[in-house]
């Protein structure tokens, strides 16, 4: 089992500029690098973070021209280990059929690297580290994280490894805002670009379910208005009920009717109560316990707060189109049929923008009713298009088979 | 390969066009299918290519095998694109399949510099002799359908598309027939190409 190297450890006690790491069984290392008093990660609210960690996985070699980097952009409640084993919930990674030898991102050709978010909460700084001014977590002290945030922290790594480009960078999700926000931030950096599942914008209905979650965390009393850590107490209902209400919009109605219809759990009757009758309830309840073990309520507030804020045309003059002006990068953008959280219209919104500034741009819209969560999913169709589309790119790179 | 419109695009539909286009150009093929034509024009012209395809299997067959193509309309998605975006905007054997022929045409005006278009011809001896003493609809080898359920529903003669062509000032720059298996470079369609020829190929650009 891969360990999660010296994450988690205060920033302060980490050695500047030297990267900590360690192989793991399964050809993933782990790895932290840390930003000290010299280098603040300047913040779109004009606040700044220092000193910052940045905690991440690599899988495969980097070549002697740097020209093979794979950057994978997780989604919100995701983690860099994309490929390897959880170090919390001993599962394995969250992109099995995705990352590794001989798949569509294939380690054995590419050097992969997938960092934890600035905000994060599997070793890269977020809100539940110790603030060293105070000596305490952060909490709410932690400044607030944007899009553009997390993709400027992940550039200052790349500089401190020496990777100037990046061959491609994909996500789903908030791991798509990121492949956007990089396309348009770092032009020159990205080779080709696969935003899956995205939008250039948070939209109303995004921004309402997140709200809900963030005030089922701040209803809860053991929340103590951030500062639960300090207080050892944890808000775990609130967070549950915030996962259950989110976990239902990654799905479809089509899905959740295959997989659990109006079946009861474990009895014959309904009982004229309120116990978990139906077996989607059972199954939210399980999701929303679940996922208290290995996720901070903090880190949810400010990571979907970042979601919300993503408004990539804003930043262009309204223009989404000029984000992606005079762009070289490739793009393939993917959406799913049944994904109603960023549906398919809203990927298509993308591919218009960067029609309108002719770009290279390929866009599929995958058949399936599974929802928002395919990305994660066994899409065979998905994998093939990726495959053609990246091997494709990597001839064009000048990168063997 | 059969695109949406069910007309098998041939090969020597391919190569006609592919004889048309400039090597290193950027050329967009506006219903391009599984991608053989933008294929067939990477590895032979070394263009630069997009694709534009109604269909969706098209359109994952294309860019698995490494085509920047999208899923979209002819008839409102060539809109997003900018003017002269393209050296050649190619349109093959699909303007009959279009809901508004005469708006694609135009849109291709604006984005290409030049425009090619291959397409049926209609007003071939066949299918007006099928017309003539059957009274039906005519069925073709290269237009297998029903009247009710043939998804080429802009069907046109050679003379129908050219005097299109005029009017919205596209000029010919190179014209092909083909009749049979027999290709045959013609200034300008005439009566006999519009009789004889079952299908054609277009080089148009602006006109002036």
């Amino acid at each position: 089992m891969n360990k999660i190297g010296k994450a988690g450890r205060p920033p302060e006690a980490a050695s500047h500029d030297i990267a900590d790491s360690e192989r793991g069984r399964d050809g993933a290392q782990s790895a932290t690098m840390t930003f000290g008093a010299k280098e603040p990660l300047a913040l779109d609210s004009g606040a700044s973070l220092s000193p910052f960690t940045i905690s991440y996985q690599t899988y495969g070699t980097l070549n002697v021209g740097k020209s093979n980097v794979v950057l994978i952009c997780h989604a919100l409640t995701l983690d860099q280990f994309a490929a390897s084993v959880h170090p919390v919930t001993g599962k394995p990674g969250w992109w099995p059929r995705m990352v590794g030898p001989g798949l569509p991102i294939d380690t054995d050709r590419f050097f992969v690297i997938c960092q934890n978010v600035v905000g994060g909460c599997t070793g890269t700084t977020g809100p539940k580290d110790i603030d060293p001014t105070t000596g305490k977590p952060y909490g709410l002290d932690f400044p607030v994280i944007t899009i553009g945030d997390m993709v400027r922290a992940q550039s200052m790594l790349l500089d401190k490894l020496g990777i100037e480009e990046l061959f491609c960078v994909i996500g789903g999700s908030m791991g798509g805002m990121q492949v956007l926000q990089w396309a348009a931030a770092y032009p020159e950096r990205v080779f080709s670009a696969i935003p899956i599942a995205t939008a250039a914008r948070h939209s109303a209905q995004n921004i309402a379910f997140h709200e809900v979650g963030r005030q089922a965390i701040m209803a809860d009393p053991e929340w103590k208005q951030g500062a639960y850590l300090s207080q050892e107490t944890t808000p775990a209902k609130g967070l549950a009920v915030a996962r259950m209400a989110a976990h239902i919009t990654y799905l479809s109605e089509v899905a959740l009717h295959r997989k659990f219809g109006r079946n009861l759990q474990d009895r014959d009757t309904v009982t004229y109560g309120f116990d978990a009758d139906f077996q989607i309830e059972s199954y939210l309840r399980h999701q929303g316990s679940t996922f208290v073990d290995r996720f901070d309520a903090n880190s949810y507030l400010y990571l979907t707060r970042a979601m919300d804020y993503f408004d990539l045309a804003a930043d262009y003059g309204g223009v989404l189109a000029n984000a992606f002006r005079g762009t070289k990068s490739r793009f393939c953008v993917v959406s799913f049929t049944s994904d109603w959280l960023f549906p398919t219209s809203d990927n298509r919104q993308i591919v218009h923008a960067l029609n309108a500034v002719a770009a290279k741009v390929s866009f599929v819209e995958i058949n399936t009713d599974k929802g928002h969560d395919a990305f994660l999913l066994d899409e065979p169709e998905m994998f093939t298009t990726l495959r053609g589309f990246i091997d494709s790119a990597a001839r064009a790179r000048g990168l063997g088979q | 390969m059969t695109p949406a419109n069910g007309h098998a695009t041939s090969r020597i539909d391919l190569e006609l066009i592919a004889h048309m286009i400039a090597p290193g150009s950027r050329v967009l093929d506006v219903g391009c299918g599984d991608g053989d034509l933008l294929a067939l024009l990477q590895n032979k012209k070394n263009v630069d290519g997009r694709g534009v395809e109604l269909s969706q299997d098209g359109v994952n067959a294309s860019v698995a095998r490494g085509l920047a193509v999208i899923q979209g309309d002819a008839d409102t998605d060539l809109a997003d694109y900018p003017d002269d975006a393209f050296d050649y905007v190619i349109l093959s054997q699909t303007i009959q399949a279009t809901r508004n022929p005469r708006a694609v045409l135009k849109a291709m005006k604006r984005i290409g510099r030049h425009v090619v278009v291959s397409l049926p011809n209609f007003g071939n001896w066949r299918v007006r002799l099928k017309l003539l003493f059957r009274g039906r609809m005519p069925e073709t080898r290269s237009l297998g359908y029903s009247w009710y359920d043939t998804p080429n529903i802009h069907l046109c003669t050679l003379s129908d598309f050219t005097a299109l062509c005029e009017e919205i000032g596209l000029e010919i720059e190179d014209a092909v027939t083909v009749t049979g298996n027999t290709a045959r470079r013609v200034s300008r369609p005439g009566f006999l190409s519009n009789l004889f020829a079952s299908d054609a190929v277009f080089l148009l650009s602006r006109r002036g």
